[in-house]
This record gives C-alpha cells, sequence and structure tokens, in this order.
C-alpha cells in the first residue's frame, strides 16, 4: 500500500477520534463511577451521596464493654460451655475433638483389629493397610491420636451387596469407641434410591467423616475431609500418570466441551443432565446422555430417550475425553461422580455442575486453579463461559489437573494420606502447611511442615517468593576407615573442598568403628570442621537432617572422591540454578530388564543417566529431613542391613518428589581412572566397590525400591552441564574453570 | 511484515494478502469511529428528554440538601412483619439468586444502594441511637463511586440497605428488622449484604449480628465458626479508626526492641494473670500494657497505654515488637488486629473458633501465628521456634494486609464484594498470588506459564523457526541442516526484510559491521521496556553426556557435536 494513501487514513481516523473527544469527552460512559460531573445536567440519578454532616464513629472511642465482660464468665468456662454444646451436626475440631491424645505421642493412628466373619470389601481393605502402612500407624491405641474402625463403612446403600448390616449395635459395643470421639469413619456411598440421602444409617457420634460426595449443608467444615469418588479398581499405590504429556500452544483441543454419562428416568439426580441436549451442537460440544441403564428403563422412557441414545452411541468416550479442552461433571445420583478423576487425570479440565458439592478436599486444594466451578442453575450459559477462558488460563488449568492428580488422586494410597496429613496439619496447628505447599508442586504430601514452617527453607519455591537459596554449602564426608597416614585421599579432599569459595563448613560424619582421631590429626582449614560420630554407625545416618547444617545447599562425598576446588564450585554455581534437584558428578543408569522382567541397575558409561550418585553430589538439605521422615522403616532398614543402596534411595526420593532427572555435571577426566585404581589396589571393606556382591545387592534395591514408590520414579536424562567454554577452542586463559579440561 | 512458511513450499506473493487485511482493518476503525459518535448521540438525548422515571423515592433530593437530616422520614407500624431469623444452611446455590447477576462480559457484579431514610418508630424514636455512622457512609460512598456501582435497581444483582448496622450496640434489634423488611426489593433478604463488625450484645455476646435478616448475606466482624456459613457469609475486620488517624510509616521488617507485645486493654482476668506469668518468666522480651489508670477518658486515652506508671504512646509503640497479642474480648473480632498489622507487628492471635477476616481469600499462615487460647503459656516457645527469615516474612505480609485491606472502610468495602464476586464468577476470580502477594513479591517472583515438570516425548518432535533478513545462502544453508534433524516437526521462516519479498534468487551477502551494535541498542531498548534485565547469566552449559569424551563416536547418541 501507497505511503501516502496510509498516512491520509491515519490523519482522518485521528481527526474523527479527536472529534469524538471533544464531543463526548465531558460525558462519562454509561458505566463510569464519577457522580458529579452528571449533577450538573440531569437530575440527580443518586449514587450515595457525599454527606457533609459531622457523622458519629460507629463504635465510641471508649469501648467499654470490658467491665461488663469481665464480671461475666471466664473465657475458660466458655471453651467448656462451647465443647459441651456444640455437638452432632455442629462439630468442631474445638467440640468434638479430644487434642490431649495427640499432645503425648504425635499424630498417631490405630487401626481396630479385624474381627472374624466381618467381610471387609477390597477397597477398604486397601485404606487400611495403607493406613498400617504409613507412618502414622500405631498398634496401641493407647498411643493414639485418631481412631480408624474395621468394619466397612464404604458402601452404606442398603442395596448394595457390600453393605454390613447392624452397623449401629457393632460400633456401639466397640469399648474404645467412646461415642466417636477421635474416630475417622471412611464413606464412599450413602442412601439409596430414590433419594440417596447422605445418612450413614447408624449413629456415628463425635467421629469425624471423610466421605465422597458430600455436600456443603452437611459438611463440618474443618471437621469433616471430603474424598473423591473412586473406583473398586483404583490402584493401590502408585497409580498412573496423568495423560498430558507435552504442553501444547494455543492450548485447543478438538471438542470445547464434552461429557458421556446416564440419565435417570426415576429418582433424583438427572435435572441437569436431562437438559444437557439443549446444549449440545454435534460439533465443539458434545454432551452425550443415555437412558439405558438398570433392568426396566424401557417402562419409563421419555420422548428424549430413542434420539439421545441414538446420538450416544456415535461417540467414543475415551476419545472424546482425551480430545476435549473441558468435561462437564454434572452431579449423578449423588452430588460426586467418576467423572471428575477421569477427567482430572485426562488433563480435560473439569467443568462442575454439581451445586453444593463441597469439592475433594477443599480445605487445602484451590479448586479455581484446575476447574471451572459452574452453576447447575446457569448451565445454558456454559459454553459460552468456558469459550471466553483466556488460552493462558486454559493452560494453567489443564497442567494444574496434572499436578493435582498426581499428588493427591492417582492412588488409594494418596487419597488416604491425603485425608490423614489434613487432620495431622489442624492437630498440630502452628507446624501446618501452608496454601502455596498444597497447591504447588510437588505438593503437600512430599512437604512436610514439621522441617520448617517458612517456604524458603524449601527447595520448591525460591522462584515464587523471587529469593534466591543460601549461597553457601556444608560438605558432609561420611568417613568409614580409620585415619592412619596423611595421604590418605579424606585429607586431600578436606583441602580442596575447604578452598572452594562457597563452603560454609565441613562435616565428617565418622562412621568408623574406630574411635574418633584426635582433633590435630585433622589439616587446618579456612572453614570450620566439624566432626559428627555416626547414629549407630549405619548407612542412613549419612542422611540424617543434622542441625550443624546451617546452609541450604549439602555437598555430599564419600571418603576416597576425588574433587578440585574448582570441580566443586563449578557443581555449586549449577545447583544454584537447580536447587530442587541432585547436581553431581558420579551418574549412573537404570533400565528395564526383558529377559528377566526386573529393572536393572548399570554403572556402564553410556548417553545417559538417571541417578547421580551421593559420593559427590550437592543437592537441598531438605532432602536430608525428607529421607529420615517421608521414608518407611523397612527401606531405611534394608539401606542399613546392606550397608548399600543409601545413594540410590535417595536419588528415588528426589526423583518421585521432582519428577525430574538429576543433572550431572562435566568432571575432570582423572576422577574415574583414580575411583577405578582405588578399587583395585585396596581390598579393604571400606571400599565398597570392591565387593562383588555389591553390584547384586544394588539391582536387588532398585526392584524394592520401585515396589516402594508404586512405580519408577527415576528420569533419564541425555543432558550434561559443562562449563560455558568447555573444550571450546579458546585460549585456557578466559576460560572460568580451566582445571576441569586439564590433565 | 513477518510471514510464514511451512517448510518446503516456496514464498508466496504476499503483499497483496497484506492489503486485504489493512482495508478491512481500517473498514473496522471507520465503523467503530462512527459506531462511537453515533452511541454519543444516543446517550445525550436520553440524558436530556428520556430518562427512566423507575429512580424510587429518592426524587425529591436536590444537590444542595446534602444532610443525613433531610432524609425522607420513614414510619414503621408496629404490626411491620419481622424477618425470618437467618437460616443457617443458606449457602449461594441456595439462598442466592444467581439470574440476577447474569453473564457478563466483564464478570462483574452491580450493586445498588438504597438512599438513605430515616426509620422511626411509632412513637418517632429513631431505630438507632447513632444513625448513620461515619464509616457507615464511608463504605457506601466508596462502594457508589466503585465499578460495582448501579443505579439500575433492575440491573442490581446485589442490594446493600442504606440502614447502618455496623455496630448492634447502638440498634433497637426489632425495629431495624422490621425497617430491614420494608425495603422495597428486600424479598425475603435475596441478595441483600449486610455489613456488621460489631455482633451481639451483653451478657452472651453472639458472634453475628442478632437482627433477623433470613436470607441476606452478612459481612461479619466476629464470626465463630458455628455462624459463619462458609461460603455465603464474609468474615470481615473490625475497622479500626486510628487507620487514618494515626500515620504509621513502615519499617523495614527485622528484629524489634521487644519480641512480644500486649497492648489491649480489655484482657480478661485469667488471661492477664497468665501474661504476666509470661513476663516474669521471660522479663524484657515481653511488654505488657494496660489502660493508664491516671488519664481521664476519651480520645487522649485511646492512644496511651502505661505499664507500671510508664507511658507509651499507641499506636506506635507496636512497631517496636516482632509479636503483637490480639486475644479475644467479650467478641471474637477485635480492631486491635487492624492496629497490630499496620504497624507491621505480627498478630499473635488467639481467639479459639473466630473466623479471620477475609480468611476465604487470605492466607493468614503467612501473616500471623494462630494459638489456641488454651496454649497461652505456651506462647513464648512457640514464638520462639520460628524462623527469623519467615517472621521478618510475616511482618512485611501483615503490613501489606492491612494497606491492601484494612486501611479503610473502602479497603473493606471493596474486598468484600470482590470475594462475592468470585464466587459468582469463579471461572475469573483473583488467583491465591493476586490475593496474597505483596507488590514486592509480584515485581521479583516467577511464575512460569509452563510449571508442570514434563518431559516430554520425543514424537511430536520441533518446530524450527529461522529468523531471516537478507542472507540466502546461509539460510538455505540452515535449512538443509536443519531438515537432516529426524525430531523435526516443521520449519518456520520468518521473512524479516519489508522491502522485499522471500527470496527466489540468491543475491550477494554482505558481512553487517553494523549488526552487533543494533543488537545491544535492542537489548538496551528490550530491558528498559522491561523495566529491568530479565536476561540471567549463567557458568553452565548443556551438552550431550559423552560430550567431547575419548569415547567413540559412533557409540554417541549425538556424535560429532563439537567436533566441526
Amino acid at each position: 500500500m501507497q505511503a501516502k494513501k496510509r498516512y491520509l487514513i491515519s490523519l482522518l481516523t485521528g481527526a474523527f477520534l479527536v472529534l469524538l473527544f471533544y464531543f463526548g469527552g465531558g460525558v462519562p460512559g454509561p458505566a463510569a463511577t464519577g457522580s458529579r460531573s452528571r449533577h450538573g445536567y440531569s437530575r440527580p440519578e443518586q449514587p450515595w451521596p457525599h454527606f457533609s454532616d459531622p457523622l458519629q464513629h460507629f463504635s465510641p472511642w471508649d469501648q467499654s464493654d470490658t467491665e461488663e465482660y469481665n464480671v461475666h464468665i471466664s473465657p475458660r468456662q466458655k471453651r467448656d460451655v462451647n465443647s459441651s454444646v456444640y455437638k452432632g451436626k455442629r462439630c468442631r475440631m474445638q467440640s468434638c475433638f479430644d487434642f490431649s491424645l495427640c499432645q503425648r505421642n504425635g499424630f498417631k493412628v490405630y487401626v481396630y483389629p479385624q474381627q472374624k466373619g466381618e467381610k471387609i470389601s477390597e477397597s477398604y481393605q486397601n485404606i487400611l493397610s495403607t493406613i498400617e502402612g504409613s507412618r502414622f500407624y500405631t498398634s496401641d491405641p493407647g498411643q493414639a491420636c485418631l481412631f480408624v474402625l474395621s468394619l466397612d463403612t464404604l458402601d452404606r446403600d442398603q442395596l448394595s451387596p457390600q453393605y454390613v448390616h447392624n452397623l449401629k449395635t457393632k460400633v456401639q459395643s466397640l469399648p474404645l469407641w467412646n461415642n466417636g470421639r477421635n474416630h475417622l469413619i471412611f464413606n464412599l456411598y450413602s442412601g439409596t434410591w430414590p433419594d440417596y440421602t447422605e445418612d450413614l444409617g447408624f449413629d456415628i457420634g463425635q467421629a469425624m467423616l471423610a466421605k465422597a460426595s458430600i455436600s456443603t449443608e452437611n459438611f463440618r467444615p474443618n471437621f469433616d475431609v471430603s474424598i473423591p469418588l473412586f473406583s473398586k479398581d483404583h490402584p493401590r499405590t502408585g497409580g498412573d500418570r496423568g495423560y498430558l504429556k507435552y504442553n501444547t500452544i494455543p492450548p485447543f483441543r478438538k471438542y470445547m466441551l464434552v461429557f458421556k454419562g446416564k440419565r435417570y428416568l426415576t429418582g433424583i439426580g438427572s435435572d441437569t443432565r436431562n437438559a444437557l441436549y439443549h446444549v449440545h451442537n454435534a460439533e465443539d460440544v458434545v454432551l452425550l446422555t443415555t437412558c439405558k441403564h438398570g433392568k426396566d428403563w424401557q417402562k419409563h422412557k421419555d420422548a428424549r430417550c430413542d434420539k439421545d441414545n441414538a446420538e450416544y452411541d456415535k461417540y467414543d468416550y475415551r476419545e472424546m475425553l482425551h480430545n476435549s479442552t473441558f468435561c462437564l461433571v454434572p452431579r449423578g445420583r449423588r452430588l460426586g461422580s467418576f467423572r471428575f478423576l477421569e477427567a482430572l487425570q485426562a488433563a480435560c479440565v473439569p467443568v462442575m455442575l454439581s451445586n453444593g458439592w463441597e469439592l475433594p478436599f477443599s480445605e487445602v486444594i484451590d479448586w479455581n486453579t484446575a476447574a471451572v466451578i459452574g452453576d447447575e442453575r446457569l448451565l445454558l450459559q456454559i459454553p459460552s463461559t468456558v469459550r471466553s477462558i483466556h488460552q493462558d488460563k486454559i493452560l494453567a488449568l489443564r497442567q494444574q489437573t496434572q499436578f493435582l492428580w498426581e499428588a493427591y488422586f492417582s492412588s488409594m494410597e494418596k487419597i488416604v494420606l491425603t485425608t490423614l496429613e489434613i487432620i495431622q496439619d489442624r492437630v498440630l496447628q502452628q507446624t501446618s502447611r501452608s496454601n502455596l505447599m498444597w497447591n504447588s508442586h510437588p505438593g503437600g504430601l512430599f512437604t512436610l511442615p514439621q522441617y520448617s514452617s517458612y517456604l524458603g527453607d524449601f527447595p520448591f519455591f525460591y522462584a515464587k517468593l523471587g529469593i534466591k537459596p543460601n549461597p553457601k554449602f556444608t560438605a558432609v564426608i561420611h568417613a568409614v576407615t580409620p585415619l592412619v597416614s596423611q595421604s590418605q585421599p579424606i585429607l586431600k579432599l578436606l583441602v580442596s573442598v575447604a578452598k572452594s569459595q562457597y563452603c560454609a563448613q565441613i562435616i565428617v560424619l565418622w562412621n568408623c568403628d574406630k574411635p574418633l582421631p584426635a582433633k590435630h590429626r585433622w589439616p587446618a582449614t579456612s572453614v570450620p570442621i566439624i566432626v559428627i560420630e555416626g547414629e549407630n554407625k549405619v548407612m542412613s545416618s549419612r542422611f540424617q537432617p543434622y542441625d550443624s547444617i546451617i546452609s541450604d545447599a549439602v555437598l555430599s562425598l564419600d571418603e576416597d572422591t576425588v574433587l578440585s576446588t574448582t570441580e566443586v564450585d563449578f557443581a555449586f554455581t549449577v545447583w544454584q540454578s537447580f536447587p530442587e534437584r541432585i547436581v553431581g558428578y558420579p551418574a549412573r543408569s537404570h533400565f528395564w530388564d526383558n529377559n528377566k522382567e526386573r529393572w536393572g541397575y548399570t554403572s556402564k558409561w553410556t548417553n545417559d543417566y538417571s541417578m547421580v550418585l551421593t559420593g559427590a553430589a550437592i543437592y537441598h538439605r531438605y532432602y536430608h529431613f525428607l529421607y529420615t521422615n517421608f521414608l518407611p522403616n523397612s527401606l531405611k532398614s534394608m539401606v542399613d542391613q546392606l550397608a548399600n543402596c543409601e545413594d540410590i534411595l535417595i536419588n528415588f526420593l528426589v526423583s518421585a518428589v521432582t519428577k525430574l532427572p538429576p543433572i550431572k555435571v562435566t568432571q575432570k577426566k582423572q576422577y574415574k581412572e583414580t575411583m577405578m585404581a582405588q578399587v583395585s589396589e585396596k581390598k579393604t571393606h571400606s571400599s565398597r566397590w570392591a565387593d562383588p556382591d555389591h553390584f547384586a545387592q544394588r539391582q536387588t534395591c532398585m526392584n524394592k525400591f520401585a515396589s516402594w514408590f508404586g512405580g519408577m520414579p527415576l528420569v533419564h536424562s541425555q543432558m550434561r552441564l559443562d562449563p560455558v567454554l568447555f573444550k571450546d577452542q579458546v585460549s585456557i586463559l578466559r576460560k572460568k574453570y580451566r582445571e576441569i579440561e586439564r590433565l | 511484515m513477518c510471514a510464514s512458511v511451512k517448510y518446503g513450499s516456496r514464498g508466496p506473493a504476499l503483499i497483496p494478502r497484506m492489503k486485504t487485511k489493512y482495508r478491512i482493518y481500517y473498514i473496522t476503525l471507520f465503523s467503530v469511529v462512527l459506531l462511537g459518535l453515533i452511541a454519543t448521540g444516543i446517550y445525550y438525548i436520553t440524558l436530556f428528554s428520556f430518562w427512566p422515571h423507575s429512580i424510587e423515592s429518592s426524587a425529591e433530593w436536590s444537590l444542595d440538601r446534602r444532610s443525613v437530616h433531610d432524609a425522607p422520614l420513614v414510619r414503621i407500624p408496629m404490626s411491620s412483619p419481622i424477618p425470618e431469623r437467618g437460616d443457617l444452611s443458606c449457602r449461594m446455590h441456595t439462598c442466592f439468586d444467581v439470574y440476577r447477576c447474569g453473564y457478563n462480559p466483564k464478570n462483574k457484579i452491580k450493586v445498588y444502594i438504597y438512599p438513605l431514610q430515616r426509620f422511626v418508630d411509632e412513637v418517632g424514636v429513631p431505630i438507632s441511637s447513632t444513625g448513620l455512622s461515619r464509616e457507615y457512609n464511608d463504605l457506601l460512598s466508596a462502594i457508589s463511586d466503585s465499578d460495582f456501582y448501579t443505579d439500575d435497581v433492575s440491573r442490581a444483582c446485589l442490594f446493600i440497605p442504606s440502614i447502618d448496622v455496623l455496630n448492634q450496640n447502638s440498634l433497637r434489634i426489632r425495629e431495624t428488622a422490621q425497617a430491614l423488611a420494608m425495603l422495597p426489593r428486600w424479598d425475603k433478604g435475596m441478595n441483600h449484604l449486610l455489613f456488621n463488625m460489631l455482633p451481639g450484645g451483653p451478657p452472651d455476646y453472639n458472634t453475628a449480628l442478632d437482627v433477623p435478616r433470613d436470607r441476606a448475606l452478612l459481612a461479619g466482624g466476629g464470626f465463630s465458626t458455628w455462624t459463619y456459613r462458609q461460603g455465603y457469609d464474609v468474615s470481615i475486620p473490625v475497622y479500626s479508626p486510628l487507620s487514618v488517624e494515626v500515620d504509621l510509616p513502615e519499617r523495614q521488617p527485622g528484629p524489634r526492641r521487644y519480641f512480644i507485645l500486649s497492648s489491649q486493654t480489655a484482657i480478661h482476668r485469667e488471661y492477664r494473670v497468665e501474661l504476666e506469668r509470661l513476663k516474669e518468666e521471660n522479663g524484657e522480651a515481653l511488654l505488657l500494657l494496660d489502660k493508664c489508670s491516671n488519664l481521664s477518658q476519651g480520645l487522649a486515652s485511646v492512644r496511651k497505654r502505661c505499664y507500671k506508671g510508664q507511658v507509651y504512646d499507641y499506636p506506635q509503640i507496636l512497631q517496636e515488637s516482632s509479636f503483637c497479642v490480639v486475644l479475644r474480648g467479650a467478641r471474637l473480632g477485635q480492631a486491635t488486629l487492624s492496629d497490630v498489622l499496620q504497624a507491621g507487628c505480627v498478630p499473635v492471635i488467639m481467639a479459639d473458633s473466630y473466623i479471620l477476616p477475609f480468611s476465604e481469600v487470605l492466607d493468614w499462615k503467612r501473616a500471623s501465628v494462630v494459638i489456641p487460647e488454651e496454649k497461652l503459656p505456651e506462647m513464648y516457645t512457640i514464638l520462639k521456634s520460628i524462623p527469623h527469615r519467615q517472621v521478618e516474612e510475616m511482618q512485611r505480609q501483615a503490613r501489606w494486609f492491612w494497606e491492601a485491606y484494612f486501611s479503610s472502610m473502602k479497603a473493606i468495602g471493596m474486598t468484600t464484594l470482590q470475594i462475592i464476586n468470585d464466587r459468582i464468577y469463579p471461572y475469573a476470580a483473583l488467583t491465591y498470588e493476586e490475593w496474597n502477594n505483596p507488590p514486592v513479591v509480584k515485581w521479583t517472583s516467577v511464575n512460569s506459564p509452563l510449571f508442570l515438570p514434563l518431559i516430554p516425548p520425543r514424537s511430536p518432535g520441533f518446530t524450527a523457526v529461522v529468523l531471516t533478513y537478507d542472507r540466502i545462502e546461509s539460510l538455505f544453508r540452515v535449512i538443509t541442516e536443519i531438515s537432516k534433524v529426524p525430531s523435526l516437526a516443521k520449519l518456520l521462516v520468518v521473512w524479516n526484510n519489508q522491502n522485499k519479498s522471500p527470496p527466489e534468487a540468491i543475491d550477494g551477502l554482505s558481512l553487517d559491521q553494523t549488526h552487533m551494535v543494533e543488537r545491544s541498542e535492542c537489548i538496551n531498548k528490550f530491558a528498559s521496556v522491561f523495566a529491568t534485565m530479565p536476561l540471567k547469566v549463567v557458568e553452565h552449559r548443556a551438552d550431550p553426556v559423552l560430550y567431547k569424551d575419548d569415547f567413540p563416536e559412533k557409540l554417541k547418541s549425538f556424535p560429532n557435536i563439537g567436533s566441526l
């Protein structure tokens, strides 16, 4: 287009705009807020007038309710009154829960022993065994803070085969029942056709409910826990990952909004589903219902049934689920439906149409970040609502569905543990998780508030808080051989680590049977050397959360590691960019052995790796806490007995938390060779690499760990981080980490 | 000018397309301008001639009489109906008429304020001893000045009575209830919002307003967990008049002279005894202030506190302590909370079952410490266990909460309306970060749009984007090389030369000397637009695992990298 013409047009436009401004400038838009200007030429349309009178304060300066109050009942009595008045439907932690039981032994959960002749559904069995396998479990009711029944309360639909009869008398006869105080009752289904009430069919007394499909009217805030409805086949541990493999931008999929489900011709729960066909457009909004359910649906069938059924059969549910941006989750017989978890896993943003449903774990999860909460009364607006959502928001919602699915919902274990953690947070109050811990990666189950109440002490929130980790590290050297000569590698290591500009202190963990060497035997260094005698001299003690570790970063070292100061410095600068991962030198890999049908372990130099061993690695000190407090005793004692695999276990742990591989940094060539040389020359027990069983043990460990984690958390990586000018053909003087490539 | 060309196709003739694009653009612009003119015209016409006459009761007011005493007097008959007591099971989906709010692209509710009336009973005694209070007046004028306000009662989604119920003590309960029921759009209190800060009265001090109000929403300043209808009511702070009276400059977070300070005067004897015991154990770290006995009542006494004859200025003294005690009084909500936050002192809240202000959206864990009343004797140990850095963050957060949500009646009113707005349009609700991150954090924090740790599979491959200007030869070389990569899904060439069409022939190449200079200028320009330098310097570089190792190249996943 010619420039002249273009200028002319823009000039004209400008002129028009100026005209418009002069013409209409004095008039605020209809929605404008200023009121004064309008009074000029019209009757006041009466926004709130700005009164000129001197008005009184709403509360007099000398609030004198004090005196009256002081003569009245004491606050202590008032508390007692509250706790005796608010029972049953008005139960709260303050009135129906005995905190004193938890003060003595912490948050411990007791499970009643199973009685003979009582049938228990598989789902409930899974719940009980999850609790029994968790770190909260106690077999001593005297230590317990929370009690869980061994009577199956999951299905309280009288028509169900799983229904347990005479629950009332059975519960009342339990010696520890104590009118349900400090008891937790799990329930998935309550009520039956036609009205599906939320009554459990027995008196729960002062017990807390962990219930699916609970309504806001019956939900006792901060007392009950709303759990998701899950199917019989829901995996016990591990669980499938979310379906989202990569993000697409723009985040739109083939369908905008889909639903496929039953429509009920009798009984409650179908009002919204009956109206769905109004919104269905057979293009990008596909909402399908079928009348087919039960035996005699034909008897009740209405005018739309045949048409709906035909449309219903045209589409494949799974195809729709995977290819839709939003998934409708209308209420079913009860408020919650299976559609909810299905959509969540499929990264299909749930659009909730279930008025009054207290969403799962609503106490801690901010559902607005992962779902669209619609109103059944506004069904017809739903398409325009979801279309109005900006694509950035969709991208965020979709990722959040995946985070929440994997953090809290993908297995029964996660659902049960989340329930327990929520209650624990209430019990411990001061040490409870903040909203951010629950709602951002890696989620509440991996973020233990007992470690610190300050978010900046964790490796996960630096970016969110806009802060950086502490710029120093603490070296922890694991010593197992006695100090005999001055040429031992540990002394060289001490010197070179101490020279690092980022080193705050060095801790020598003395895990050797021989007594501690005298103080003067250690080399003189510029940083303090702290010698700690290992507790029981077991392997796991190298990951103890010692109070003397003051920095965020821990550099973990074996006593025979050979590292130069440059290498330490470089690894630490890399860690500062990836504070939630393990950053270090010796890399190993895992693989699936098809012949043996189990996981294999390899130390060969390959093109990828999934572990960085803690013989020379930097990671956040929080992982010490997590290793000690999160992992079950079974795994830790296995490590201690074998005196092996502790480095594999911590890699499992960190990858399970971050869902990311560790990071390998470039090392000096000699590292591997000296390691090998050492292995061959001294065959003492100290060099555990020499032991032929050592390798086999590590294979066994891998498989044991994988089964506890419910899957293989390790992730492969093909990336190594090198200093920027590494081996580039420029003068060595221009390189900052030149030591690394020098032989 | 920029065009994308799928790899393999030749550059098409782009100019004609561009023309049409511009044409459409200008036509649209013209129509917008025209429409704007017409709309203005219509607006004037309506303004002058047919102003809708539906506005209620306030018609006789004119400009020069802006005094509360001129508000119309309304006499309440003895037998006038009283609303129902208030339904504890009310939730947005049962007691709130969402159809009134409707769908609108701005996702904003419309709020109507009833014009001021003076209600009196049959014998002419007003229903309230104070009438319209200064605070309620401020609140209503703030709302009427806001985007929420509408003067059109038929478009409103939320109704706010002009009857002031901020302080229950100054109300005659029965008559106030009758007055509410007389409001023209009352309809069982549906979609009505009442603001109350001081609920209950002696001797029991109920934790919610005692005025029967049927289905009306209550923004209340002292809810307990038993009266608060979660997701329906809004818990608001008790406004402290000191917020405007005193200007406390923000102090840098950090350690303070005292560790714990108690400044309230209305502390029950039982608790005062316990506080004194704590003081004995921990000495100077605690400062326990009380009313000054020698000062006369009134404004002066409000601004002074005493300890053993020593006089301190209140609320300035609050800035001298890391933690400040906020104990329940007869009521759960305390105006002291606002003073404490204003001073940037971390509140230690001891009021069992209290629903903290705006707890629906604010993360109080980041700004306060909540301790059960029973654990008052352990307060010192509990507070000592909090890491220093966290205390500093809490101090900053406390001050930010005050500035954003406590500092004025306007702030309180706007926050309340925004919370209700968020419930009605949840998909457009403010995020946790928007509610809770102070400006400092908002500027420094990073919230990546791709926050999920995902390692994508190789299968979808990648798209190569080649920016090009003039150097055809190297462009073709790049295209040939890149197209050998197996994971390449698509190649996008961005032709960046406005004066030339994409190539058919190859021109002579010239090495542009000014290139680097230009790029530096670009960087400076971009940095000034971002107001900061978003690029970060790192010292590492990602290489394949066996990069430049003495290892046969053919065994490497990425052979020949670096061996050029």
